[in-house]
Parts: structure tokens; sequence; C-alpha cells
């Protein structure tokens, strides 16, 4: 069976793309088959940090200039991606076509993989919470500062009254000490059981799959445009996601 | 750019147009026949007649669509709460098989007349089917929701409609309900779903039932943040 995981995060600019594209890469590591799918339709930029500028993507299939064969790429760390490109600035509003474009996109490449990873937009628009809507497990990224944890705790509040769910998984990136990812996960969950939970029938429970942390090596792998796995596997963000990668659901 | 200037109104052909008027119980328009005041007149009776039901009075499909299209955009940009309800009179065809289409419609004015008074008068109530209506509640508080749909619910339930001499009867409305994504930018046909899903639910779980879509509560008070920030636990971990 395919897992379908949705990489989220309320806050823009916490690393999700980061995550999204080193957990395939770890993921891959692992013998599994990975497709990233660039779901933040609007304002996507993982084809910046594989460095791959295709001339076909989603936009040419979701427009029937293309096959979805033709738009899936081999990305540098051994997973596959299906780029959104430019010109997707009209599929940031939600309609009944885009809606079904990304459910036909997805049920036609899900058999072919072991992992899907959706990364999503920023924020909490209607297209983010349908494409997340699609997916198995919710992981959202958060960093330890206010303003991601606000944004964040938002998305879960949201997620857990609009979709049912009940168990999302936390990944904290930025961590500028160990267990600074675990105190944010405690603290996430106390606020969610103390206003979120008393509403709910079953409560909802967030769990950690890895924290990561500040680590130079990022920036590096990213001013040399490559995947921080393939550049600097040893570097301890790069450990670190590979962690993280082994607590998902397979 | 100039209006366009008008031809003079004796060179028009009005009289259907003032027949309909005549015929749907409107006054003739106000001001000297012919003038621009009475042309105006008759122009904005025709625009009212033709944005409501004949049956009801209430706003028509074609109204109600425009009013939507406004109010979803209104909210994407305002971040304001804006409900959508959507009813369904339950067992209608019961009536129009045991009493017949007469008393069909008399239950379907007087449910159009429930409806409209138990809103605000800036709330939009529309029919847009055969005995299905909706009600646009702009700057609804979620809180509210519930609240606001089960007056319209008992309104209904608690009316006697008379179909003839000493003939009354009672019906009552299944109501669905969904709050338009705030800041979002969205379409009036998928809010128009989330709406008929919830009524779907109301007529499955029974019938004179109000089901609303659990309301995406995306804002966090300070309270909640006081406690997400909370340094205490924070410093266990130092």
């Amino acid at each position: 069976m395919t897992r379908i995981t949705a990489i989220t995060s309320g806050k823009g600019g916490v690393g999700k793309t980061f995550v999204a594209a080193n957990l395939a890469a770890a993921l891959a590591r692992r013998g599994r088959r990975v497709l990233v799918l660039d779901a933040d339709l609007g304002l996507a930029n993982l084809d910046v940090v594989l460095n791959l500028f295709p001339k076909i993507t989603l936009h040419d299939v979701f427009t029937g200039k293309a096959t979805l064969a033709e738009a899936t790429l081999p990305a540098p760390g051994g997973f596959h991606v299906l780029l959104a490109g430019s010109g997707m600035v009209e599929y940031s509003r939600m309609t009944p076509e885009v809606r079904e474009q990304l459910q036909n996109v997805i049920s036609e490449v899900a058999p072919k993989y072991d992992h899907l990873l959706l990364d999503t937009g920023a924020g909490i628009s209607d297209v983010v919470l349908y494409t997340i809507s699609l997916a198995d497990d919710a992981l959202v990224v958060v960093t330890p500062e206010p303003t991601s944890m606000t944004d964040a705790y938002a998305t879960i509040k949201v997620l857990a009254t609009t979709q049912g769910r009940r168990e999302l998984r936390i990944l904290v990136n930025q961590v500028r000490r160990p267990g600074e990812g675990r105190a944010v996960r405690q603290q996430l969950q106390a606020v969610v059981d103390r206003y979120v939970n008393p509403g709910l029938d079953g409560a909802v429970r967030l769990s950690l799959v890895g924290e990561v942390p500040t680590d130079s090596a990022v920036r590096e792998a990213v001013l040399k445009r490559q995947l921080l796995l393939e550049a600097l596997p040893g570097a301890p963000a790069a450990v670190a996601v590979a962690a993280a990668a082994a607590q998902l659901p397979e | 750019m100039n209006a366009p200037s008008l031809p003079p109104a004796e060179t028009l052909r009005l009289d259907k147009a003032l027949q309909l008027l005549a015929h749907s119980g409107q006054a003739a328009p106000p001001g000297e026949p012919g003038s621009a005041d009475w042309l105006q007149g008759l122009v904005d009776a025709l625009v009212d007649l033709s944005s409501r039901d004949a049956l009801t009075g209430v706003a028509n499909r074609r109204n109600f669509d425009l009013a939507l299209a406004r109010e979803i955009d209104r909210v994407a940009r305002s971040g304001e709460p804006a409900l959508l309800l959507a009813l369904d009179i339950d067992h209608f065809k019961r009536v129009n098989d045991t009493y017949g289409h007469v008393a069909g419609d008399q239950v379907l004015k007087a449910v159009a007349g429930a409806l409209v008074e138990s809103v605000r008068p800036m709330d939009l109530v529309a029919r847009v089917g055969g005995e299905e209506f909706a009600i646009i509640l702009p700057n609804c508080p979620s809180a509210f929701g519930e609240t606001v749909a089960e007056r319209v619910r008992r309104r209904v339930e608690r009316m006697p409609v008379s179909v003839g001499p000493g003939q009354t009867l009672t019906v009552t409305v299944s109501i669905g309900g969904a709050f338009a994504p705030q800041w979002v930018r969205s379409t009036p046909g998928l809010w128009v779903e989330r709406a008929d899903q919830q009524l779907y639910r109301a007529k499955v779980l029974g019938r004179n039932l109000v089901q609303l879509e659990p309301a995406a509560v995306s804002v966090v008070s300070n309270e909640e943040k006081r406690l997400l920030f909370d340094s205490t636990s924070f410093q266990d971990f130092e």
C-alpha cells in the first residue's frame, strides 16, 4: 500500500520543502520507492531546492499538454518528483476542476510508489487543506519560534476539527539544543489538550517524528544547489532527517 | 466616458414591461410617464422583479448566485465569518400528493415567510429549487451558527399553515450549514456543496434537524498563545 504523507507547516519559511526533499532522499536510501509531489501550486520552490528546471511540469499535465509519465522526473536523491512549474498561480484558487486534477494525479501515480510526499503550500488555504485531506498522514513542520508555533497550532486545530484527524506528526526544524523538539511538541500538545481536545470526540495526539538541528551545512547545501543528504550526508541536520524518515509509518 | 444618451421614452415599447409590473402587483413607477425618473423607476422595478421568486417573493436563484459570489469574495478579503444555510422542506412531495399543489404553494409561501422572519434584514433568503431554500448570513460568528439555524428550524416547526377552510398543517425543514473559508479565495460552488453535504446528513439522521459543518477555527486566542509560549516547560529542557 502506498503511504501518502502531506507535509505542511502553517507558516512559510520553516524548511518545509527542505524537509520534504531530504525525507524523500532518506526514504529512497532505505529502499523505498518515493515520489514528491509539488502541491504548492501557486508558489512552488521544490525545483529550486532540487536544482531541476524541467520543460514539462504538472501545469502541462493539468492543461492536457503532457502525460504524467512525461512530467515525472528523477531527482538527485534517488526519488521521483512531479514539479508544479510556473503558471500554476491560476490553481491557487480551489475549484472543482483543480480538485479533480489533484485527485486524478494522485490516484494515477500512487500505485507505482511506496511513499508519496505532498509538499503543500504555506498557510491554511482550502487548496492546502484539500491536499492534506488526500493524505493518510499529515506531518507538520515547525520551528521553535512563536510565529511558527502559532501557525502550526492553528493548522493542527483546523485539521482536527475539519478533517477529524486525531494523530498528527510533528517535525521540529532548526532546533538550537537537543530536546527542544520534544519541548515544542509537548507545548503544542498541552495547548491542544486544553483548548482543542475538550470539544472533540477522541483526543488529538501529536507525535514527534524528529528534531533537526540548526546546521550551517543546510545553507551550504542550498547555496551549492544540492540536496543536503547527497552533499553532506554526515552533517547533523542530515543525520536527523534520516532518523525522522525511519519514524514515518510505512 | 460619457453616459450613452437614451432614446426618448415615447420611441420605446414599454407596454409589455408595464403590463408585467401591473400583473405582478407592483405599483406603476413614480413620476411623469416618459421622464428620466419614471424610466429609472421602471428599470428598478423590473430588476427587482427579475431577482425575486415569483411565488414566494424571496430572492430567486439568479439573485442568490450573485449574492453568494459577492459574499465569498468579501469574506476572502475581510476575513469576516459568513454562514450559508441550505434548507429543504421535509416530505414536501407528501404535502403535494395529499393536499394538492395549491396547498403545496401555500406551504412554500409560509415557509419562505418564516425564514425571512427568523433572520436579520441583512441576511438573504432565497428559493433555489422546488422546495429548497438557502440563506446567506454575512458576518455570522461561528459560535452563533447553531443558534441561528435552530431558531429557523423551530420557527418553521411551530408555524401552522392554512391550506384550506379549517385545514391547517405543519411542516418541518432539514437544515445544513457551512461557513465560508476565511481569508481564503474559494468558489461559491464548493461552499454550496459543503452546505448541501450537511443538509444531506440532516436528512439521513432523521430530518427536522440542523447539521453544521464544524467551523475551521484557525484563529488563535491570546489565552492559547499564552499557554503555547509558557516558558516553564521550555526551561525544563535547558
